[in-house]
């Protein structure tokens, strides 16, 4: 369960991770994500808190702290009309869920809700309303549940062994 | 069933009959290439992580070429622990022989129909040559070098046809500015793009590569084009294999996202202004623009046809004077040719300077970094604000005829007027 953060379009990497922080590591990285479009965002941020944005996310560079730092803040989601391709692939493989939502109207600012990735719903709790989402296809919902694609295959090979 | 060019690669990688756009279904690669610098230094220490080693040395590729020469005491550390790495692994290695996506064709390791990742955002390179071949991250490369797997959305297709014909002085880096400008640098959409029609034809490989490679500049996830008989008779001059490819192509029924047609015959050399390849515009608009710095180098601008073709410029002139034009050739092998053919003493003539055969500037690696207040004209891909040096430096692209052209004026010039 968190609150919803509402973002316009076209969020880009160099706002979830600013180039000129990027030698400073993921932490104080983080306290940098996103302040170009909302200056007190890594500090108002819970974990559990979910973002909600127009199309487009994550365009940009392939860097991956871009969903490294929104993990790192304990996003439990990010729900866009769209994503750019190699940051959807980045925060797939580094355990962050990342849903299309076809509208997003209905949902404000604010809002208590929770994810369901791998059904594809976002429960706005408090309004009482359900969102249908694109659900996660499963083989991606699974590395994600079991924390990113390295977690994912430790676990794999432990199996095999 | 019709299917387009990328579908069918994915669904032999897959190991599937079909397979349909928007679906993620997991592929085998063919081939995994990395660099020194995204490479062993960021893979083991995950490699080490999950406790396994390489799925298979004989399709692991590594080409050092981002620390190349290794004349900062960081880079000469990068490409010691890259080559010792190399040793342990036994990876096929291809040191000091140029850039990566210039040195794998030229390899010949890679072949129509593969499906290949590269740990470098200029992967889709490997497209001219009708292979799926994209970049990653250095944590799905990881995976991929344990596994040999990796998901893939199976994308749509975009097809840009280009009709007509070049005229000259018109490059296939002008036709990739020109798109930038019209599609804009999300335009891909992290779809397959693929580049058809009598003008793509009519390309020879090192020009099909350049419009491969800026696929990434259109946010296209891959830049496809289908092999004909100039992709057989490249294959068989670096020593490859040619294999029967006559189905890898987009069937005529098949399902495309969008067909974009644009007229080469109408196309004049572009220049981008800082700092997008999106800023497109024809170069006569950009006159006059004094600039410092030319540099021809780069995966996109210095294999041995963009060499040839900035030569034909420069041939018995001299630079303008304040003007520092900077050759850095993409690999090894187009640097020889272009040597015995005389073009390397063309550029010494013209008073160039000659860089190694490495990533260099364009990435802002090495001593050769643009200062501060520096206007230059580039035959890279990006001029991203501070990508080639200090921030307040400023980057146009343009096609290496552009770039020797405005070398010789001394301000961005179109290369029509010297032909």
């Amino acid at each position: 369960m968190g609150r919803i953060f509402l973002l316009g379009d076209d969020i880009d990497t160099d706002q979830l991770a600013p180039g000129q922080y990027m030698r400073g590591g993921i932490e104080a990285l983080s306290a940098h994500c996103l302040e170009a479009v909302r200056s007190d965002f890594a500090r108002d941020v819970r974990p559990g808190d979910i973002l909600v944005a127009g199309k487009n996310f994550g365009a940009g560079s392939s860097r991956e702290q871009a969903a490294e730092a929104l993990r790192f803040l304990g996003l439990s989601a990010v729900i866009a009309r769209s994503f750019a391709g190699i940051f959807y692939r980045n925060a797939v493989n580094l355990g962050l869920p990342v849903l299309v939502a076809p509208s997003v109207d209905g949902i404000d600012e604010g809002d208590e809700a929770d994810v369901d990735p791998r059904a594809g719903l976002l429960r706005l709790t408090v309004k009482r309303r359900e969102l249908a989402l694109e659900p996660m296809p499963e083989n991606l919902a699974r590395i994600i549940a079991d924390g990113g694609l390295v977690a994912h295959l430790k676990k794999r090979f432990a199996e095999a062994r | 069933m019709s299917a387009t060019l990328a579908e069918k690669i994915i669904a032999r990688a897959a190991a599937r009959p079909s397979v349909t756009p928007g679906e993620v279904v997991t592929a085998r690669v063919d081939l995994a290439m990395i660099h020194d610098s995204g490479g062993p230094r960021r893979v083991a220490p995950i490699l080490k992580e999950l406790g396994v080693g390489l799925w298979d040395a004989d399709k692991v590729v590594l080409i050092s070429d981002h620390f190349v020469p290794g004349d900062t005491e960081e880079g000469a550390t990068i490409l010691r622990l890259t080559r010792d790495w190399a040793r342990k692994t036994g990876v096929r290695f291809h040191d000091g022989e140029g850039i990566c996506h210039v040195v794998l064709p030229e390899s010949g390791q890679l072949q129509p129909g593969f499906f290949v990742v590269g740990g470098d955002s200029h992967s889709p390179t490997g497209g001219a040559f009708g292979a799926f071949m994209f970049g990653i991250g250095a944590t799905e490369m990881a995976g991929v070098l344990a596994t040999g797997e990796i998901w893939v959305k199976v994308p749509e297709t975009i097809l840009i046809e280009w009709r007509g014909a070049l005229n000259p002085g018109v490059m296939a880096k002008d036709m990739m500015l020109a798109l930038c400008g019209r599609l804009g640098m999300d335009g891909g959409r992290y779809q397959a793009i693929e580049y058809t029609g009598t003008a793509i034809k009519a390309l020879g490989m090192q020009e099909r590569m350049t419009l491969a490679n800026m696929a990434a500049e259109l946010g296209g996830q891959v830049g496809l084009i289908a092999p004909d008989e100039t992709t057989s008779a490249f294959l068989r001059q670096v020593g490859a294999d040619v294999p029967d490819f006559c189905d890898l192509k987009t069937d005529a029924g098949a399902a495309t996202a969008d067909h974009h047609i644009f007229d080469a015959s109408a196309l004049a050399p572009q220049v981008a202004a800082p700092h997008s390849p999106a800023n497109a515009m024809d170069a006569l608009a950009a006159e006059p623009t004094a600039v410092n710095v030319a540099y021809i180098g780069a995966c996109t601008g210095a294999k041995y046809t963009d060499l040839a073709a900035a030569a034909a410029i420069l041939r018995g002139k001299r630079l303008a004077p304040g003007v520092e034009l900077l050759v850095a050739p993409s690999s090894k092998r187009d640097q020889d040719r272009a040597a015995e053919e005389g073009i390397m003493g063309v550029f010494e003539s013209a008073g160039a300077k000659i860089l190694p055969n490495a990533c260099g500037i364009c990435a802002g690696y090495g001593t050769h970094r643009l200062d501060a207040g520096v206007t230059c004209i580039s035959s890279t891909a990006r001029n991203f604000r501070g990508r080639m040096g200090d921030k307040d430096s400023r980057v146009w692209l343009g096609s290496p005829l552009t770039v020797a052209a405005s070398a010789i004026r001394g301000q961005i010039a179109d290369p029509r007027e010297m032909l």
